[in-house]
């Protein structure tokens, strides 16, 4: 049972990786319809900041809070750059803009690694995080993987609010429904499209500061990361965060039972083949945006 | 999916006119003239080595340009056909040179196996293993085909859904180590159907092989482009919904041009093992699948001769560049995935048209 609880939990924290770095995702592939490869390269940034931080601030606590907002700031503003440059000449190319923001991606890479070496960089995670929490029963969960948990979950909560509340929210999802009756109703949606891509790419920066508490940084991060997480995008359907939220942790748990029964080996086909029977059953995504367009 | 009508998957693209007879065959024949005669004797043993590696990538670049630039199908995982190839091809050449009853000699390292396992056995028989490296590519092209777009699953849920499965047949190699040589691969390959490898007479034999392959691939292109099926592919790549109200079913003209696409990748992994004597899940993953693409993307997508010659170009520019600064290359394949694609959609190949009409 404990064994189940555990693998559950790991399931759960893989999961909330997904989600956090995904969220940002289905928010620009929602609205614009683009795939942006660079996210796993804005998800670095994020991570780096972290250590250019702790090079200046030595208390790892206070550095891995000051290092949130920022990283945000840092992704996010390399976003509405690669939106203003790129994204923006592209639009209604979507495969086209895929293959550019791989070109993104690559250049960033290679500027991580000119710029801090090729070798991964360490981080100091503050002391709160780096322990582990019992709980009765037998379980025991580290307190980093909590942390992501909750700060995944926050994330959600918090643009769950800007989308539903705020009158930027209420353009953007003006937008996702139907761009063309946004644009006649007086609506600038390229700015709209800019403010979507500066959250959506901050929000990689900040799922950059948490992959710091987990996992090595370098400069090919966020290549192995943003596979998954596109999987979540497109299994989740578009313009809505639940099914993203909801299929996050259906993937995580699913990867973390599958690699506990088989081997992680055999566990990335099983996962695969998982994914293609469910898009049987619903080729759109678990949730979609009715509406009347043939697509 | 999003309320946005939906947006064509590939730039407008005019199919090229239709050519005259006597044009393409006097094209087949100067390529056929450059491959294999001038090629060999202007290139040392060497260079004709790494040429016969670029023509493999051509080969894929071929298929990838009939699915994406004709069907508008972004393939992001032809690293997975290209390996089923490769493996297929390279279990069979292990064998051999194991010889009868042998061990491959990595499984014997490894050392936990004390027979073959079931699934190497049928690669023994060449004739099994060669139509192999075709077949199997294609038929889970078909199978997955079949799944993916009878749902009408595509356009960028197509792309990552193709760059997914290249992941997933990256890991599962990995993990395999007793059974495929995990991330070493399958490697020091010594013969090729009782020929030695490392004997340049029979490595010119294979730049041969390859050369011959990529002309007869080109010519099944040639094939499928001008016939009434390519009018096909091109249209739903246009306009799928249209096409299906004119009483086809879009599902399978796609699938055609993913299978084919698929074969030619596995052919091109069956030649690239005892051209380069390895195959490993470096070449099959997520990066190298992609790379794959960018060479049709310079050369022109949606043209014949195009995604050849931009996969041989780009080929040739990454051993020239990284022998020289190895982090410029990188830098300079990032450009290339965006310059051309955002300023020169056509590639490349759509350059004379441009060029002629910019004179008028």
């Amino acid at each position: 049972m404990t064994l189940v609880l555990s693998q559950l939990f790991t399931g759960i924290s893989i999961g909330a990786v997904l989600l956090l770095i995904a969220l940002g995702l289905s928010l620009t592939f929602g609205q614009m319809n683009v795939i942006n490869m660079a996210h796993g390269e804005f998800i670095m940034a994020g991570a780096y900041t972290v250590y250019v931080l702790q090079q200046v601030i030595t208390s790892a606590g206070a550095s891995l809070i000051v290092a949130l907002p920022i990283a945000f700031a840092v992704a996010g503003a390399m976003g509405v750059l690669l939106e203003f440059l790129l994204i923006r000449r592209l639009y209604g190319r979507p495969l086209d803009t895929l293959l550019v923001t791989w070109g993104v991606a690559l250049i960033l890479q290679q500027a991580a690694r000119d710029i801090f070496g090729a070798p991964n960089v360490q981080t100091r995670a503050p002391d709160l995080l780096t322990g582990s929490i019992h709980l009765p029963g037998g379980l025991v969960i580290a307190s980093s993987r909590v942390f992501i948990l909750v700060l995944a979950l926050t994330a959600v909560a918090a643009l769950t609010l800007v989308l539903k509340t705020t009158s930027l929210g209420r353009r953007i999802r003006a937008v996702v429904q139907n761009r063309d009756l946004a644009a006649v109703s007086g609506l600038a949606t390229g700015r709209v499209d800019r403010l979507t891509f500066f959250i959506g790419s901050g929000l990689a920066g900040i799922a950059g500061v948490a992959l710091t508490l987990i996992g090595p940084i370098g400069p090919a991060m966020g290549t192995n990361i943003i596979v998954n997480a596109f999987l979540v995008v497109v299994v989740g359907g578009i313009g809505q965060l639940k099914g993203t939220v909801i299929v996050a942790f259906a993937l995580g748990i699913l990867q973390s039972m599958v690699e506990y029964t088989t081997t992680v080996s055999v566990a990335s086909v099983i996962v695969f083949i998982v994914i293609v029977a469910f898009l049987q059953w619903r080729p759109q995504g678990l949730f979609t945006l009715r509406t009347r367009s043939l697509a | 999916m999003t309320a946005v009508a939906s947006p064509p998957v590939a730039p407008p693209i005019k199919p090229s006119r239709k050519r005259t007879g006597w044009k393409t065959a006097a094209g087949f024949a100067s390529g056929a003239v450059a491959l294999f005669a001038l090629a060999p004797a202007a290139l040392d043993d060497f260079r004709l080595g790494l040429l016969a590696k670029y023509l493999c990538l051509a080969i894929i670049a071929v298929g990838i340009g009939l699915a994406w630039g004709r069907g508008g199908m972004l393939t992001l995982g032809q690293g997975v056909f290209f390996g089923l190839g490769g493996y297929a091809m390279a279990m069979h050449l292990k064998l051999a040179d194991a010889g009868a009853g042998n061990l491959p000699d990595f499984m014997q390292l490894y050392g936990q196996l004390d027979a073959l396992p079931w699934w190497w056995r049928p690669f023994a028989n060449p004739v099994f293993a060669l139509v192999a490296t075709v077949a199997l590519p294609m038929l889970v092209a078909l199978l997955l085909g079949q799944l993916i777009f009878r749902r009408r699953v595509r356009g960028a849920y197509f792309a990552i859904l193709s760059q997914a499965l290249a992941a997933a047949m990256a890991i599962f190699l990995v993990g395999q180590q007793g059974t495929t040589g995990g991330t070493n691969g399958l490697t020091d390959i010594q013969g090729f159907f009782g020929y030695d490898l490392n004997d340049p007479v029979n490595r010119k034999m294979i730049y041969f092989i390859i050369a011959g392959a990529l002309l007869l691939m080109l010519a099944v292109a040639w094939q499928l482009m001008r016939s009434r099926y390519g009018e096909l592919l091109v249209a739903v790549r246009d306009a799928e919904e249209r096409v299906r109200f004119l009483g086809y079913d879009p599902a399978n003209v796609k699938l055609v041009a993913y299978v084919v696409a698929a074969g030619m990748a596995g052919l091109a992994g069956a030649l690239f093992v005892p051209a380069v004597g390895i195959i490993s899940p470096a070449l099959v993953g997520v990066v190298p699948s992609i790379e794959f693409v960018v060479g049709v993307a310079v050369g022109g997508r949606a043209s014949l001769i195009g995604p050849a010659l931009g996969a041989v170009a780009v080929a040739w520019a990454r051993t020239a560049l990284s022998e020289r600064v190895p982090s410029a290359w990188t830098y300079f394949e990032g450009l290339l995935f965006i310059l051309p694609i955002v300023f020169l959609p056509g590639g490349l190949a759509s350059l004379p048209r441009l060029l002629r009409k910019a004179r008028k």
